[in-house]
């Protein structure tokens, strides 16, 4: 039997799987990427949609480090949407209704498409490992793979169990089967798993929804695509709709309370708060009059519209007696029942912002296993995993993101230092460095990095070049350009008369001017491109704020960056804590900046440290003077 | 993470009639039960045998028990209050140390824990630190009130009205096709940021006041060689704190005696006398003399009738005073004077400075107490200020966050959890 050998193998051909199986092959490793069915590469196993405020932003950020997300949703996106088109640029998310079955094929090509990569379709049994290093994995066939590093992304399919109502059944996916050895190995190799639940709608089926009663919500007229190789949208563009739940809706609810399973006690993990069930939004917020549901197409061709906003776990006959008693939806027929889904996860901080285990040496995780939720959350982890599964098969360093960088940056720290206790999604609230970290200049924070670490092809490269010098050159005309306030007057622009000449780089942070406007006055700045003219707006109004957001970055940076000498010995360092003497002995971190990351730090520890090495700088001063 | 239990003596040194010794940690009633053969009922002083674990009696005395989460550490606690003879003390703590899981606590480990386990913000742990260290009435008056969570307090409402503002905000930019969600909210933010504003000032205009509570008020000697500064200082201090001679640049150091005044702690400075100088000390002691000068709340101008008057910095209020009024017809027919000799003019002396220094006039306990304070609500202050309802809302936001941040390291309490939580429990999001 001919015996499988790879640099890297990655397990799951889910969001993160797809972009962990191509980062790695892109940066030259050997990959596979083990499916149990090829045909399932790329599904979208919850709401046919990309994007959204912070899922938007890690799109483009997967793409500018030339990942697959943003070109196979352009590709299969039959809605755009801009939201927050009409506040400022750095809470701008591009989000779109995709094609289910285009999506999966545009995937499964791009997958094909990668050079390096093969796809094998089988179940992982078992993880192979010889003290903590990993050295392959055994299939359920009794095939072997051996390789260098693994990334298991394997989504809800760990211990996976669906409830719908009483009924209970171990599954992955609707009519997919769970995997349940990985499992095992996981507990074998120590790792703390925990359980979290999410939960999905009943779909419908769109030929028996009377629209006519529906308020309709279009695309954007010219829409927005994700990745910047992307020239145009070429599907047809649909709309979706909106309807609410009922005061009958609800009652319904109410009275079958106790045969939903998380109500019922079934289900006891955490789901997300910000994804909840029908049940919970009526138990929770039960006076509102009723709750938007949006009614999302799956396809052009597919008549099954998913109706986002009644995810649901209740019985089969409770979910067709809500389902019609909700305006449009009288006679609407449930292809599918809704569902609750209970998986495995491992607590994050058993990983490192490589996302590589502290356990065993190249095995890496990525996506939902590691207590995320999300389509782009899950591709961002795979681009990160992948990217280093294949750095650590080459013998080399971890790359690692930072919090002042990207949102990337910022959910692997959130995930590696403070662990997750409902599935985590991300929002832009929880980036500090919100104002710098915008959906419009995603390639410029990462594509640099990308293009140093190879994991950027040439196409994106040029393509990225091309624009950096438009951006340049458009930067330095708006900023040569300048008028005096008298200037300005003549023109009609409401500037104070204090005689200070002003660039128009400058004017363009006063709120009602924009580069259209300042076209008019200086012709040669209409010659660059919308995109490059938006960056340059986007910069000027927010240059105080981004001045300041580098001052505050640069601080951190200094802190993070005081080196600890590898040979401090903590236990004599008063003041600390046992256990933190114990764990700064075992990890010796590298930075102050590391030493905060452990588990248990806090602000007066990280100052003790501080003293301890700024004594410790002192001695050696006095000892060499 | 299992933590360890932690004891040290928490009283004053030994011997000494009684000895409280505290332990705090997961171990404390498994402790209890082998020490004393059973686990009090809460917050009840018991009168018991205390053994060691092979069941020597070691002692006999009353055991209190305090069940966390409503303790000082927020752990389960214990105090043995024991005999406070250095052999019984240390016959107790060996016998804790043989216990599982038991160690020595280290500096301040209680404290620490109460900190980490939400019993204390930073602000009333430091009000903790001022209360030991107090030794004035108004140090003691100000580090109580600090230590019951005077500023905790408004911390924690300004941030709990920040964080009802970003929620708001936040909610509208992050979920923007939630219904439920509210629109127009910029006009109430702003609203809310400016009356914030005005409290952290009303808080502000108290805190100089605050710091020199704390630190001392610095007043400061000043005047030619030989006017008689450091005999002023020793007849203040009570004691021979600075050498005295009739040689002219005797003092060429500052020298500091603690005083106290009206109840508040008040940092008399000598100072070298200021001539044209003569050594390089000398010369580097006027320095010192003017640098010191140049940042007191008071300078105390001394004038024997004989030498010139010194040029006191400007900008810092002066107290002009006659000394040596014991020689001769020295007094003069107004304002203060004194003879360091006799004590003559002392008392008022000390009652000229109080008033000087603003002592007696009655305020309110200033809660804001030290610099890192100060600057934290100042930069909250200054975000809450640049906030413009003309401007779009991630702005508006960005401000808040500003000013969040800097309350919660005032507090030592900060997270976006929070802020997500305060989002989720106020509106119906997901789709």
């Amino acid at each position: 039997m001919n015996r499988l050998d790879y640099d890297v193998v990655v397990i799951g051909g889910g969001h993160a799987g797809v972009e962990a199986a191509a980062a790695a092959a892109r940066l030259g490793a050997r990959t596979a990427l083990l499916t149990h069915r090829r045909d399932t590469i790329g599904v979208m196993s919850c709401n046919p949609a990309i994007g959204g405020l912070g899922k938007g932003h890690l799109v483009r950020e997967v793409d500018a480090l030339d990942g697959l997300m943003g070109r196979v949703a352009d590709a299969a996106g039959i809605q755009f949407r801009l939201l927050n088109r009409r506040k400022g640029p750095a809470v701008r998310g591009p989000r779109a209704q995709a094609d289910r079955r285009l999506y999966r094929e545009a995937m499964l090509a791009a997958i094909e498409a990668t050079p390096g990569l093969d796809v094998v379709e089988g179940e992982a049994h078992a993880l192979v490992a010889a003290d903590g290093v990993i050295e392959g994995l055994t299939l359920a066939d009794g095939r072997a793979i051996a390789c260098r590093a693994v990334v298991v992304s394997t989504g809800t399919f760990l211990r996976g169990l669906i409830h719908i109502g009483e009924k209970r059944m171990p599954a992955g996916r609707v009519g997919e089967q769970p995997a349940m050895g990985l499992s095992a190995s996981f507990e074998a190799i120590g790792f703390t798993l925990a359980r979290l639940k999410t939960g999905t709608p009943p779909r419908l089926d769109g030929r028996t929804i009377d629209w006519s009663r529906l308020e309709m919500q279009p695309g954007d007229d010219e829409p927005e695509p994700f990745s910047t190789l992307t020239t145009a949208i070429t599907n047809r563009q649909v709309d979706c709709a909106i309807t609410r739940t009922t005061p009958e809706t609800h009652a319904i609810i109410r009275a079958n309370l106790s045969r939903s399973p998380i109500y019922s006690g079934q289900i006891e993990s955490r789901g997300p708060r910000y994804c909840p069930s029908i049940e919970d939004k009526i138990v929770r917020f039960g006076e509102r009059e009723g709750h938007q549901i949006f009614l999302e197409p799956e396809g052009l061709d597919d008549p099954t519209v998913y109706p986002n906003g009644i995810s649901t776990s209740l019985p089969e006959d409770v979910q067709a007696a809500l389902v019609a008693s909700i305006p449009g939806l009288e006679r609407a027929v449930i292809l599918r029942p809704g569902y609750a889904i209970e998986y495995d996860h491992v607590d994050p901080r058993e990983l490192m912002a490589t996302l590589e285990t502290k356990r065993a040496r190249g095995l890496f995780l990525a996506g939902q296993i590691n207590g995320t939720t999300g389509y782009e959350e899950a591709a961002a982890q795979g681009v990160v995993a992948g990217i280093n599964a294949a750095r650590r098969a080459a013998g080399r360093d971890g790359i690692t993101f930072s919090r002042s960088e990207s949102y990337i940056g910022v959910m692997i720290d959130d995930l590696v230092t403070r662990g997750v206790t409902e599935p985590y999604r991300m929002f832009t609230s929880r980036a500090e460095y919100r104002l710098s970290l915008r959906a419009d200049n995603a390639d410029q924070r990462l594509t640099p990095l990308g293009i140093e670490i190879g994991v950027v092809g040439t196409e994106r490269a040029r393509a990225f070049n091309a624009k950096l010098a438009e951006i340049e050159a458009a930067r330095q005309a708006f900023s040569a350009a300048s008028l005096t306030p008298t200037e300005a007057a003549r023109h009609g622009l409401a500037i104070n008369a204090d005689g200070v000449r002003r660039s128009a780089f400058d004017l363009l942070a006063y709120p009602d001017i924009d580069a259209a406007r300042l076209a008019a006055i200086w012709p040669e700045l209409a010659r660059y491109s919308p995109g490059a003219l938006a960056q340059i707006e986007s910069d000027a109004k927010y240059a105080v704020y981004l001045d300041r957001q580098k001052a505050d970055i640069d601080e951190v940076a200094r802190e993070e960056s005081v080196e600890l000498d590898a040979g401090l010995d903590y236990a004599s360092v008063t003041g600390l804590s046992n256990e933190l003497k114990q764990r700064l002995s075992q990890v010796r971190p590298a930075t102050l900046g590391q030493a905060g990351r452990i588990e248990g730090m806090t602000p007066a520890a990280l100052a003790i440290l501080l003293g301890a090495v700024k004594r410790a700088r002192r001695a050696e001063a006095r000892a060499t003077a | 993470m299992a933590r360890d239990t932690i004891y040290a003596v928490s009283s004053g040194p030994v011997p000494a009639g009684v000895a409280v010794i505290r332990v705090s940690g997961p171990q404390v009633r498994f402790g209890l039960e082998t020490m004393i053969g059973m686990v009090p009922e809460p917050r009840l002083a018991t009168l018991r045998p205390i053994r060691a674990r092979n069941g020597l009696l070691l002692d006999r005395g009353l055991v209190l028990f305090f069940a966390g989460p409503a303790s000082f550490t927020g752990e389960d606690v214990a105090e043995l209050h024991v005999h406070g003879g250095r052999a019984v003390v240390a016959a107790v703590l060996a016998a804790l140390a043989e216990l599982p899981g038991h160690r020595a606590a280290e500096a301040g480990e209680f404290t620490r824990r109460a900190f980490e386990n939400g019993r204390a913000d930073l602000t009333e742990v430091e009000g903790l630190a001022d209360l030991i260290a107090a030794e004035t009435e108004a140090q003691r008056r100000q580090a109580l009130q600090q230590a019951e969570g005077g500023l905790a307090s408004r911390l924690s409402a300004w941030s709990a009205e920040l964080l009802q503002s970003r929620a708001l905000l936040e909610a509208g930019l992050d979920f923007v096709d939630e219904e439920d969600v509210p629109t127009s909210v910029i006009a109430s933010a702003a609203a809310d940021a400016g009356r914030l504003a005005d409290e952290m000032n009303a808080l502000l205009a108290q805190s100089a006041f605050g710091e020199r509570v704390r630190s001392g008020f610095d007043v400061v000697l000043l005047g030619a060689p030989n006017v008689g500064k450091s005999s002023l200082l020793n007849a203040l201090a009570r004691r021979e704190a600075a050498i005295v001679t009739a040689e002219p640049g005797t003092t060429r150091d500052l020298i500091e005696v603690a005083l106290d005044i009206d109840g508040y702690a008040v940092t008399l400075v000598d100072t070298a006398g200021l001539r044209d100088a003569a050594g390089l000390v000398e010369r580097e002691g006027i320095e010192r003399a003017r640098k010191r000068s140049a940042s007191a709340d008071l300078v105390l101008l001394l004038d024997d009738g004989v030498e010139p008057l010194v040029e006191p910095p400007s900008g810092v209020s002066r107290l002009t005073i006659r000394t040596k009024i014991d020689r001769g017809d020295n007094a003069p027919e107004e304002g203060i004077a004194v003879s360091a000799v006799s004590g003559e003019g002392l008392y008022e002396l000390r009652r000229a400075i109080g008033a000087a220094l603003g002592l007696a006039e009655r305020r309110p306990d200033a809660l804001i107490v030290r610099e890192r304070q100060r600057q934290g609500v100042i930069a909250a202050r200054d975000a809450l200020t640049a906030i413009d309802p003309s401007q779009p809302p991630e702005l508006i936001a960005e401000e808040l966050r500003r000013a969040a941040d800097a309350l919660g390291r005032v507090s030592g309490r900060t997270g976006v959890e929070d802020l997500l939580g305060a989002i989720f429990s106020s509106f119906c999001i997901g789709k």
